[in-house]
């Protein structure tokens, strides 16, 4: 593959003394130990996680644990189904917003826009994914909130309001990932379809959302993986009540809210429930990440065989 | 009735643009509020009085200097151990069964939700190894929250050094070790810095896993053992059980400020780099 880089390789350690080739080897050897402790870190939280959490799932019982709607944790029922829903509606209404605001970015900023205004508008985006999720929560509690309450109705802590306040959370990472599907997309497709004599805006919906598809979804599905594991603005706006919401405007609670909500009081069973809904978000979460990474994967794949 | 393509194209560009137009709009309220609302309360006492009635009245002092240990301390961590992984995924093995474990835990790690690693914090560094809600289970934890992304621009970074440098570097007689730390990583410096501030960025925001491992004390943090409260968290709890709304505003601004500094300096590092590879 690279004849020169191997030669060059082989030179250097052909002149090289005994006492060099060892000490490159324990270079090497302490690097790749090194590089390990991700996946070292990763098992470790996964195998703690679960040894907390799935005790009190066995005991409770898996199908009960994730389908009953009784969470009495001081009388040791422990029924997660109203934060599964929880977390799914607000992930979803998340999704609708991140998903048309992130997208109509990244297609704006990678087809139609001089690069001047792309300089100044990738870095805004990229700067509101730093904004502290706390601050969104709060914007979300002293703008949002009094507007849903006094216009729409309800509480106004609601699935609406967590929805709104997550979809501009997730936005950046939507963008940003659609953004690398978009520019990774030949441009010899686009100007082909431009010579065939299609508007741009054709050729944008037609030719390049078509092959940067894969790469669209895995940063949609990203996106959900962030917007189910968010916690502190959650917190802050969904209103935390136990109960299936029926409506945009009814108050929820998500998983990860009802273990931050909780954590600190909780001890025995109660605590070790709250484990277990961190075993069920981890599980989701996972699943998403897979997901992502393969369908990212068969991109890359398809990309090299081109 | 057929829309002509252009009616078509011209009404897509411009709906884009509104939503496109609304995302600016919506950061640029964000922090005209915020600012609006809290650098009137930030005085130089705020900055530098320990709080009183928690958090009523006086400064947050113990918070600013609870999250630059905490963070501070993280990056320490996560830095050296970030780049040496980024060196061996380059420099030192070819891709292959390892390279792609690896990349899987990085990947993995960095989709995991901020309460997962407080959980994990909390009863690993926390509770198993004994160390308490401190300052140091937090920046552990942190730690392993802000290595994904050391990790991959890191990794970018040095991919970015041309090869030539290297060929060089070999030709002149260098070992792989000398190459590396004294050619690929001097040219990589500023995209590798990109990644460490984005890092310091992540851990100043961060507040979920926090909470579950570095505690809320509201004292000065005397040793790395002490349970100390970072600006992002008091911000919560005081705008959450409605402490003190000017207070809360005041701590967000510097939360704000603190945030836009750290984006300006990646901003810069990365025209930098950019500029010295290219």
């Amino acid at each position: 593959m690279r004849p020169w880089r191997s030669i060059a390789a082989w030179w250097t350690n052909f002149r090289a003394s005994p006492r060099e080739v060892r000490k490159e080897r324990c270079i090497g050897g302490a690097l790749m130990l090194t590089a390990l402790s991700a996946i070292s870190g990763l098992a470790l939280i996964t195998a703690f996680i679960f040894k907390e959490g799935v005790p009190i799932i066995t005991k409770v019982g898996l199908g009960d644990f994730i389908l009953s709607s009784n969470w009495y944790p001081l009388e040791g029922e422990f029924g997660i189904l109203p934060m599964i829903a929880g977390s799914i509606a607000v992930t979803l209404g998340a999704m609708v917003i991140g998903v048309v605001f992130g997208l109509a970015c990244a297609v704006l900023l990678t087809q139609f826009v001089r690069p001047g205004i792309v300089a100044i508008m990738k870095p805004s985006i990229e700067l509101l994914a730093g904004i502290p999720s706390v601050v969104y929560g709060f914007i979300g509690v002293v703008i949002l909130v009094p507007f849903i309450r006094d216009y729409l109705g309800g509480p106004g802590l609601s699935v609406l309001a967590a929805s709104v306040v997550l979809g501009v959370m997730v936005l950046p990472t939507v963008t940003s990932i659609s953004i690398d599907a978009l520019q990774a997309v030949p441009r010899s497709f686009r100007e082909g379809s431009i010579a065939l004599g299609a508007t741009e805006w054709q050729t944008t919906h037609g030719v390049v959302l078509k092959a940067a598809r894969s790469g669209i979804v895995a940063a949609v599905i990203l996106g959900m993986g962030r917007a189910v594991g968010e916690t502190m603005a959650v917190i802050m706006v969904a209103g935390n009540t136990i109960d299936i919401p029926h409506s945009l405007l009814d108050p929820v609670r998500t998983l990860t809210s009802n273990i931050a909500l909780e954590m600190g009081y909780s001890a025995g069973d109660h605590r070790k429930a709250l484990f277990a809904t961190g075993v069920v978000l981890f599980v989701i979460i996972m699943i998403l990440n897979t997901i992502a990474l393969t369908v990212s994967r068969r991109r890359a794949g398809k990309a090299q065989s081109r | 009735m057929r829309i002509p393509p252009r009616l078509t194209q011209q009404i897509a560009v411009t709906g884009m643009w509104i939503l496109a137009a609304g995302t600016l709009g919506i950061l640029v309220f964000i922090i005209a509020y915020v600012l609006a609302n809290g650098l009137p309360h930030v005085t130089w006492g705020f900055l530098t009085e320990s709080p009183q009635s928690m958090g009523r009245a006086g400064g947050i002092l113990p918070m600013i200097v609870g999250t630059a240990w905490v963070t501070g301390l993280a990056v320490l961590i996560a830095g050296p151990i970030g780049v040496a992984t980024a060196i061996y995924l380059t420099e030192y093995t070819r891709e292959g069964r390892m390279t792609s474990i690896i990349r899987f835990g990085a990947d993995c790690l960095a989709g995991i939700p901020s309460i997962i690693f407080g959980l994990f914090g909390f009863v690993f560094f926390a509770i198993t190894l004994g160390m308490g809600l401190s300052v140091l289970s937090g920046a552990l934890t942190l730690a392993l929250m802000v290595l994904p992304t050391i990790i991959r621009t890191s990794e970018e970074a040095i991919r970015a050094v041309p090869r030539s440098y290297r060929d060089v570097s070999y030709g002149l007689g260098s070992t792989r070790w000398q190459m590396v730390t004294r050619v690929v990583l001097r040219s990589a410096l500023p995209g590798i810095g990109t990644g460490i501030v984005l890092s310091i960025g992540r851990s100043i925001s961060e507040t979920a896993a926090l909470m579950l491992t570095a505690g809320s004390a509201l004292g000065l943090p005397h040793t790395i053992f002490d349970s100390s409260r970072t600006l992002a968290l008091h911000f919560y709890i005081m705008s959450r059980e409605g402490i003190s709304m000017p207070n809360a505003f005041a701590t967000a601004s510097v939360l704000i400020i603190a945030i836009l500094a750290i984006n300006l300096a990646a901003y810069w590092l990365m025209q930098r780099f950019v500029a010295k590879v290219a």
